[in-house]
């Protein structure tokens, strides 16, 4: 993975110095708690409903074990002993203490980590496949590219006061792993003519008008990305909405202006952009893609794997993934158990995936966007013993893609914006369908929850889809179904009127029965769904 | 004046020329009639590209913050730049000592904020890093640059 150079570290390290320098100013009174917030959010820090929130970077999502630790080191000594891993990848402490947070920057500074940008309304942290460099359908490691514009846009003095906050996904696969189609820029690495290029699509994203991005340009070649990255952005810094914070997300722009004459004005903006030489050579490019070259995996190993085991074969065929070199697997950790907060880990786990990551994974973890974390690269001859340790650590929940391994944002329980809780919800459902062998028939089921209507927990691409409203004081969930963030993108559709905690969870289990009755052999819900259409559940939902 | 932000109390400058003394009039006044001005003030949503054909006229374009939230006047700066735009860049309104670097890094040279800045903390600020990333309107070497030469 990618390592600081000497450039890198002095601007973290700058960083930590500007960062405590602010919050001196700011406790000493010199500066406004408005003019202190867009400083402190730039950093990743939050006032939540009980504390500070501190958000931490894990770019595209990739962790080494001695940055994992580090992440535990912090839940114990500043936070309550644990994490929460969300859905941009990245991590987030929920009770910090203001006076720490520099003190914390600086600890994560030493391991080439930082919480730049993870927050304000500016370029966030780029995310990115959590199979990159594993997955077998890849057409190359989308991370050097992701890097590449990590560090353009880390400081970017022209868009850091941008109409709102600003999301870019990098994907390299036919499948998407990463929500591409619902960012405001999702970048599709390809093959043209054997040349690697990127196929850039603008003005998607979730919140209150979900929106599937446009194509905007077929190919864009690495020497010229970034100028028309800045084409794209200028457009939306000086036209974007800035009356209204709903209507502020570029997705807006491109509506109104539609994407033909937002193509034309970033083509006009680009023919001169790429003029000024702000593009790095390739050869930064290949520097950087040096870093994640493959690690040095062994060859002729078995792929047989003993299942005699049949709690372990159960874990197997759901968390364990293909990986494209022949002896190894991809393993993907579950922070869902039944009865947990989905994305949470203790300090204690984090440790322990740090070490599985560092004894079986070349160094090497992953955060994913739906809550999990994975283990890259693991021979298969040492699954049964991750497996293990896995199982004593609380981590051998078996429900990746099933209706269990919700999305949940933190919802009324943390969160100042929040119309209703979001984690007890969650709860209720894996408790409802914790029958393991009952969840493994209805197959991959993405629900995911959001607490308002900003949608983090992408509700709308659920392929059940949950929103807590407020109706007249009270919590109440709207439910929607049909939503897809992979490839086969589509917004969910409300079914009707909202429900209360239980009721919800009610109306989930009646969608779910009906599946069952209408389905074919081999059909996921989504398939089914989109085969027999809404009205069917609908009808199941209200009679 | 009240309405117009420059106010030239808290003036900054990052140029060993005179400042200019003649007022700023709008963008519209200037494309409409008072086409041989030499200052010319640019509201946040106004096209800076408006004032291209006439930059060799100009000593002083002075770009309105209305809020600091508002970073629209970032972009303006740069094309002015880019377009070899060489007077007066002048930041006015709503400026924080925190944003100077980055205006500085978008082709500013001169800041009427509209509260007083602490010199202090803004020679800190202007100081703290070595090298950037990017390519932008200033002086500076990208970082990439420095690593390939
Ligand atoms: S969706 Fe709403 S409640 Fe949930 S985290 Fe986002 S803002 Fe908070």
């Amino acid at each position: 993975m990618y390592q600081y150079d000497q450039y890198d570290q002095s601007m973290v390290d700058a960083r930590v110095e500007e960062f405590r320098d602010q919050v001196k100013r700011r406790l000493a009174g010199q500066m406004t708690e408005d003019q202190f917030k867009p400083l402190r959010l730039m950093n990743g820090l939050y006032l939540q409903l009980h504390a500070y929130m501190l958000r931490v970077a894990v770019p595209y999502g990739t962790l080494s074990s001695r940055q994992m630790r580090m992440l535990g080191h912090i839940a114990r000594k500043y936070d309550r002993g644990y994490g929460h891993f969300t859905t941009r990848q990245n991590l987030q402490f929920n009770w910090i203490k203001l006076e720490d947070a520099p003190d914390i920057l600086a600890e994560l500074a030493t391991v080439e980590m930082h919480a730049i940008q993870t927050s304000g309304n500016c370029i966030r942290n780029i995310s990115s496949d959590q199979f990159a460099g594993a997955a077998a359908d890849e057409v190359t490691d989308p991370r050097p590219w992701a890097e590449l514009l990590r560090q353009w846009s880390t400081f970017h003095p022209e868009f850091t006061y941008l109409p709102r906050k600003f999301k870019i996904a990098v994907i390299a696969a036919a499948e998407d792993r990463a929500a591409m189609r619902l960012h405001d820029i999702g970048i599709e690495l390809l093959r043209k003519d054997g040349v690697l290029g990127a196929k850039i699509f603008v003005g998607g994203g979730m919140g209150r008008t979900p929106m599937i991005s446009h194509e905007i340009r077929d190919f864009v070649t690495a020497d010229e990305l970034l100028s028309y990255l800045e084409a794209c952005l200028r457009v939306y810094n000086r036209y974007g909405r800035r009356d209204n914070i709903y209507k502020a997300r570029i997705k807006i722009l491109l509506h109104e202006l539609g994407p033909d004459e937002y193509r034309r004005q970033v083509e006009e903006e680009f023919a001169k952009v790429k003029t000024l030489g702000i593009d790095p050579p390739v050869a930064e490019l290949e520097r950087i893609s040096a870093f994640f070259a493959p690690p040095a995996f062994e060859t002729g190993l078995s792929d047989v794997v003993d299942r005699s085991d049949p709690d372990f074969a159960v874990w197997l065929d759901q968390n364990v993934k293909p990986h494209k070199q022949p002896g190894y697997a991809i393993v993907n950790i579950s922070l869902k158990p039944v009865g947990g907060i989905p994305g949470d880990a203790s300090a204690d786990q984090i440790d322990v995936m740090a070490d599985l990551g560092e004894r079986y994974s070349f160094d090497e973890l992953r955060v994913t966007h739906a809550q999990n974390i994975v283990l890259p690269h693991v021979r298969k001859a040492d699954l049964y013993a991750v497996w293990q340790t896995l199982t004593e650590a609380g981590l051998a929940e078996a429900n990746l893609d099933l209706i269990s391994d919700i999305i949940a944002c933190p919802g009324l329980d943390y969160c100042s914006l929040a119309n209703a809780r979001s984690i007890p919800l969650a709860q209720k459902i894996a408790e409802r369908f914790k029958d393991l062998d009952r969840q493994r028939d209805l197959g991959e089921l993405k629900l995911k929850i959001s607490g308002c209507i900003n949608a983090c927990g992408h509700h709308h691409a659920g392929h059940i889809g949950i929103l807590g409203v407020d109706k007249k004081g009270k919590e109440n969930y709207q439910l929607s179904l049909g939503g897809s963030g992979a490839e086969d993108v589509s917004l969910a559709k409300i079914t009707g009127p909202g429900f209360d905690e239980d009721g919800v969870v009610d109306a989930i289990e009646r969608v779910t029965d009906r599946f069952v009755q209408v389905r074919e052999p081999g059909e996921r819900f989504l398939d089914t769904y989109r085969r027999v259409g809404f009205e069917t559940f609908k009808e199941a939902i209200y009679g | 004046m009240a309405d117009l932000a420059g106010d030239t109390d808290n003036l900054l400058r990052f140029r060993d020329d005179e400042a200019h003394d003649e007022p700023a009039i709008t963008l519209d006044s200037f494309l409409n009639g008072q086409t041989n001005a030499g200052a010319v003030r640019l509201e946040a949503g106004d096209d800076a590209r408006a004032l291209l054909p006439s930059l060799e006229q100009l000593a002083l374009v002075e770009v309105s913050f209305p809020s600091f939230r508002d970073g629209r006047g970032y972009s303006a700066a740069r094309i002015l730049r880019e377009a070899g735009y060489a007077g007066e860049l002048r930041a006015a309104g709503d400026v924080l000592v925190d944003q100077i670097p980055h205006m500085r890094r978008c082709g500013f040279d001169s800041f009427a904020p509209e509260a007083p800045v602490d010199s202090e903390t803004l020679k800190r600020s202007l100081d703290r890093y070595d090298h950037h990333y990017q390519r932008a309107a200033d002086a500076a070497t990208p970082i990439w640059k420095l690593r390939h030469g």
